[in-house]
């Protein structure tokens, strides 16, 4: 580990203009994916700003009806708050389905958002990757590929983004409320995370210095009918294979709207609004939740040893879907 | 009080101290003016270092010196100083010897400093360049160049027997598949490290994380040029090795290295990084070609392994001698080569080479079970042999019918529909699956030493180890037993080069070797007791042989005539005697042992729940029965199995260090990606230990138990995923994208 500087930001104003005054600066919160990365010399920050201390720490109702969880309520405080639980259940579930007991009551919810690829190349610094070190090369595509991405790729990345938390919220349209040196804007999740591209060492589209200061969850919350459904290698404590956040507006037994998304499978949560629309208007059924789920993974392409995800994404829409229509809760 | 305490579950006499803190591993002695050090690996598989710059880590205050292959002291020359207790044949591999690259992650380097933090800063500022030559690690493509080891260290394959090929070719059924399995890395909880005391007086006292004290001290004194009197290596307590703490590793080297030659106390750590830089369990490829007549009597076995080994060790196991100790056949031909590979050599892993080699077998006579139509345990009740073919030779004891028997019964074996696919549960499938296994029961020669007080303390030792398996707590009772004195009164020291020597902690032999070095000791004590007392006249003793004693309740006294009974600390003052004092060195009865086929047995049945559509496989329920002899305590040998089991459902569906052949390097070196077990992955386990009398193993009676347990539970698994869905899985790790 490098020998960094710190301090402690007092408010979110100060944060900023701490990172933004010093050179390779980072802000650090629960610090259970950045200190890991610091460990293995993969990020080499010269100076952390300490944001613990920030007044964002709590979860409150917005005037539009729908929920405001600031950056730092942990995520274990996140998954077991009573709104969250009654109004967006398939929010709870999506991050008790990650990580560990012990991790989730230090992550916070911004930070889980910031987490980075569980990647093996970019975890070994012996190795090439673009997106620990840009312009060297890409060890997975023709390596070890098996958590790697199946849609939305690019030759210079195959990186899947790691977040459980992230799926649920790109399913329930969340926007992400942040704040920088050009002051406050909101970005929709679907817009926040990257697909690699050309760059890929760009996770987000957070600008430079910019912190995320809160979540926003609209007032839909899909509370009736929904479910996070989690493929991985062991029961607990492995990140998704495949992941399905499936939520289900019903009038008996029609569609009157449909959200999915895919976690595991794409350098950011995969959201297909065109293809959920299929399902806009039409009765429960497994065939129409195969059509949409055939739509969802049109032009999926896998690699040697990560192909089956294309058929495991695939089965998993559709048992998704056929979960969320069936719980009334 | 009752003073008999074999074969009743005792808490671990060490357990408050590993609860609280005060048992100290390796990293963690505390010494004056300790320094740091932090090995760097290369990056590359195989060629040549070009350079080293060391300057910009050596220009940082704290820094005390860089040691490479160019500034390294001058070591010893021949193999054999660098061999060690569990060498295989071949070149040991020498760390900073000179500018060759053998495997990736190789350590090229040790950056010594005052502080653990600068130590590892200043690691990041080493320079390295090589000259890479091409590697060789994709174990398929050097499939090619296997070949027959000249020297095996393991036990060789037996010869073979009848006409397999023939009566291959005539059987009514016929099995030809080939199973594999990857590396896997032993992965403890405590990483590898050495603390190496300086004592100013060129004496090094060392705390090393090892499975035998006194292998660390040999291969130092041979590395090093070292006496005897010179280096104590102490290893009182390890965190789990399962096999890694076999030979020494190179953070010994280098933390003597740099004790030496820097006239400081050094310790050096690993990284769960570098875990995976030194040996594995190595993968196999197994073929069998089975042929059984129509009723499903074997009438043929040929099974051939490949495995794989580095380029400068024959690293070889017991892979192929299972079919012969576990299944009557006539006709049998086994065979082990090697393929040599870029990388470090493999090492011992829990029941090294059982575990592999019965994960195929069992698989294999799962399949032709299948193919008779006959019911697995059925088939295997037909096939049983009541002869070790290994060696012609009858078994010791052998209570596996037992072993079926009561699993089957306490599985609910019964129940179970023969037709694969033919059990469901909403959109689950339902499968019971069961295999069998067996490991050696040996016993090999230990030495042992007991101080009995005036004060009735009962002090033993002996130079083994305890890595987690309850070696404190059976040793202090079969001597707390022997003598008869209270279990707090007994006190057990191992991990102490200084003790009487012990074999290494491995192949289950501890509480066999150590434990009948230990019995024969304390029988000692109570010979000279018998001694003391006779000459104080006491008539009831005349002429009577220690066989004839009961020892318990801290009195001694004739079989049966409670009221001859003598205080052991009142005979002990009335004679004058401060202390009694034994030493012995338990020999093994090689020549009756010779004549039986000594191994512990076991059966395993378990349950799977496999999602139809998504392959998600739960291990719902495992029922274990073991013939594992005499069972020492019940509490501490079902915790073994139970760690057997789930190592078994690790290995089954989840263990595997990937090999990047671009790199020649394991990618996956850290616990988020090289799974193992967590909780929510076992279930039900049941264990059962079945009655077992054995007098040749050793005097105890006991065959050990810290592999049996593991043996025959990947198989179980696959053959139960095999009942579920219908299809066979025949490499592992079972993962969801097999069975989907």
């Amino acid at each position: 580990m490098r020998s960094f500087s710190y301090t402690r930001a007092q408010d979110v104003k100060k944060a900023v203009s701490e990172v933004s005054s010093h050179e390779d600066a980072k802000f650090i919160a629960g610090g259970t994916n950045l200190l890991d990365l610091m460990k293995y010399d993969i990020m080499k920050p010269r100076h952390l700003v300490d944001i613990t201390r920030l007044e964002m720490k709590s979860i409150e109702e917005t005037e539009g009806g729908g929920l405001r969880l600031d950056a730092l309520v942990s995520n274990a405080d996140t998954a077991y708050h009573p709104l969250v639980e009654e109004r967006y259940p398939l929010l709870s579930h999506a991050i008790l389905a990650g990580a560990t007991a012990q991790l989730r009551n230090k992550a916070t919810d911004g930070g889980n958002l910031l987490q980075r690829t569980r990647c093996y190349y970019f975890y070994d610094t012996t190795t090439l990757c673009n997106k620990r070190e840009p312009g060297t090369g890409c060890s997975a595509i023709t390596g070890y590929n098996r958590n790697h991405a199946i849609l939305g790729h690019s030759q210079h990345c195959i990186a899947t983004h790691p977040s459980d938390m992230a799926v649920a919220l790109a399913a329930l349209e969340a926007t992400i409320q942040v704040s920088g040196p050009e002051g406050e804007r909101s970005i929709p999740i679907a817009d926040f995370h990257r697909l690699p591209g050309d760059k890929p060492e760009k996770d987000t589209n957070l600008a430079e210095n910019e912190i995320v200061t809160a979540i926003e969850l609209p007032k839909k919350g899909f509370a009736r009918h929904y479910t996070y459904l989690k493929n991985r290698d062991r029961a607990s404590f492995a990140f998704a294979l495949v992941s399905v956040a499936a939520a289900l507006e019903l009038d008996g037994d029609t569609i009157q709207e449909a959200r999915i998304a895919l976690g595991g499978v794409a350098h950011k949560p995969w959201r297909k609004p065109e293809a959920e629309a299929l399902l806009q208007g039409k009765e429960v059924s497994r065939e129409h939740f195969q059509q949409v789920a055939d739509a969802y993974l049109e032009g999926a392409e896998g690699f040697q040893y990560n192909e089956f995800k294309i058929e495991l994404a695939r089965r998993s829409i559709v048992r998704a879907l056929m979960q969320a229509a069936k719980t009334d809760q | 009080m009752a003073t008999d305490f074999i074969g009743k579950p005792s808490k671990r006499v060490d357990g408050l101290k590993k609860v609280t803190g005060q048992a100290r591993y390796a990293g963690e002695f505390e010494v004056p003016e300790l320094t740091h050090g932090v090995v760097i690996n290369s990056s590359i598989a195989r060629g040549k270092i070009k350079s080293i710059d060391s300057s910009k880590a050596l220009q940082l205050e704290g820094v005390l010196q860089v040691f490479t292959h160019e500034n390294r002291p001058k070591l010893a020359w021949f193999d054999k100083s660098y061999s060690d207790m569990d060498s295989p044949p071949g070149s040991p591999f020498r760390p900073l010897y000179n500018e060759k690259v053998q495997f990736n992650m190789q350590p090229i380097a040790l950056v010594v400093a005052e502080t653990p933090e600068l130590a590892q800063y200043a690691a990041t500022q080493v320079k390295v360049e090589y000259e890479t030559e091409p590697h060789e690690t994709n174990f398929d493509s050097q499939l090619k160049s296997a070949y027959v080891p000249e020297e095996f260290n393991s036990t060789p394959p037996p010869e073979p027997w009848g006409e397999s090929e023939e009566q291959f070719k005539k059987a009514a059924i016929q099995l030809k598949e080939e199973y594999f399995h990857p590396s896997q890395h032993h992965n403890p909880m405590e990483m590898h490290a050495s603390t190496v005391h300086w004592e100013g007086d060129g004496r090094i006292t060392v705390y090393d994380k090892i499975q035998g004290a006194l292998n660390s001290q040999k291969y130092l004194m041979g590395v090093f040029g070292l006496a005897k009197e010179e280096v104590r290596v102490l290893s009182p307590f390890v965190g789990g090795a399962f096999g890694s703490g076999l030979r020494p590793q190179y953070q010994l080297f280098m933390a003597t290295m740099a004790a030496l030659e820097l006239k400081r106390s050094v310790r050096v750590m690993l990284s769960r990084t570098q875990m995976f830089s030194f040996g594995h369990r190595p993968k196999t490829l197994q073929r069998f070609s089975i042929g059984a007549s129509a009723e499903g009597k074997l009438q043929s076995i040929i099974h051939e392994t490949y495995a794989e080994t580095s380029k400068f060790e024959d690293f070889q196991e017991d892979v192929v001698i299972w079919p012969a100790v576990l299944y009557k056949c006539d006709n049998v031909k086994l065979s082990h080569q090697l393929v040599g590979l870029d990388e470090y050599t493999p090492l011992d892993v829990r029941a090294p080479g059982g575990t592999t080699g019965i994960f195929a077998l069992e698989c294999a006579m799962d399949e032709v079970a299948y193919k008779a139509g006959l019911d697995p345990l059925e088939f295997r009740k037909k096939n049983y042999s009541e002869m070790d073919q290994t060696k012609k030779v009858p078994f010791s004891s052998k209570e596996l019918m037992e072993c079926y028997r009561q699993g089957a019964e306490k599985f609910g074996w019964q129940n179970r529909k023969q037709e694969p696919r033919s059990m469901r549960e909403g959109h689950q499938l339902v499968g019971w699956g069961m295999a069998q296994g067996a490991w050696e029961a040996n016993q090999k020669p230990a030495n042992a030493k007991a101080i009995l007080s005036v004060d009735g303390k009962l002090k033993v030792s002996s130079a083994t180890a305890d890595i987690g398996t309850g070696t404190y707590t059976i040793m202090t009772q079969i001597a707390a037993d022997t003598l008869g004195l209270p279990l707090e009164d007994v006190s057990f020291k191992l991990g102490d080069s200084s003790l009487p020597e012990a074999p290494l902690e491995g192949g289950s032999a501890t509480a066999s070797s150590v434990g009948s070095a230990v019995k024969a000791v304390c029988q000692k004590i109570q010979e000279q007791l018998l001694e003391l007392v006779k000459k104080q006249g006491n008539t009831d003793f005349a002429g009577k042989e220690v066989e004839e004693l009961d020892f318990k309740d801290g009195q001694m006294s004739l079989k049966d005539q409670p009221a001859t009974a003598v205080s052991i600390t009142e005979l002990m003052a009335q004679n004058k005697e401060d202390q009694l004092q034994a030493e012995i060195s338990a020999e093994p009865a090689k020549e009756e042992q010779k004549k039986w086929g000594r191994y512990s047995h076991s059966a395993t049945f378990v349950e799977v729940k496999v999602d139809e559509e998504l392959g998600t496989i739960k291990v719902t329920r495992v029922v274990s029965a073991i013939a594992g002899g005499r069972i020492l305590n019940p509490k501490t040998a079902r915790s073994q199995i139970l760690g057997g089991v789930v190592w078994g459902i690790g290995m089954a569906m989840e263990e595997y260090s990937v090999m990047d052949n671009q790199y020649g390097r394991f990618i996956n070196h850290n616990l988020a990606e090289y799974h193992v077990p967590v909780n929510a992955d076992v279930q039900e386990i049941d264990v059962i230990f079945v009655e077992e009398k054995d007098d040749v193993v050793n005097p105890i009676g006991a065959k050990g138990l810290g592999e049996i347990g593991i043996v025959s539970v990947a198989p179980a698994i696959a053959n139960a995923v095999f009942h579920a869905t219908g299809k066979r899985v025949r490499a592992l790790p079972i993962t969801l994208d097999k069975t989907m």
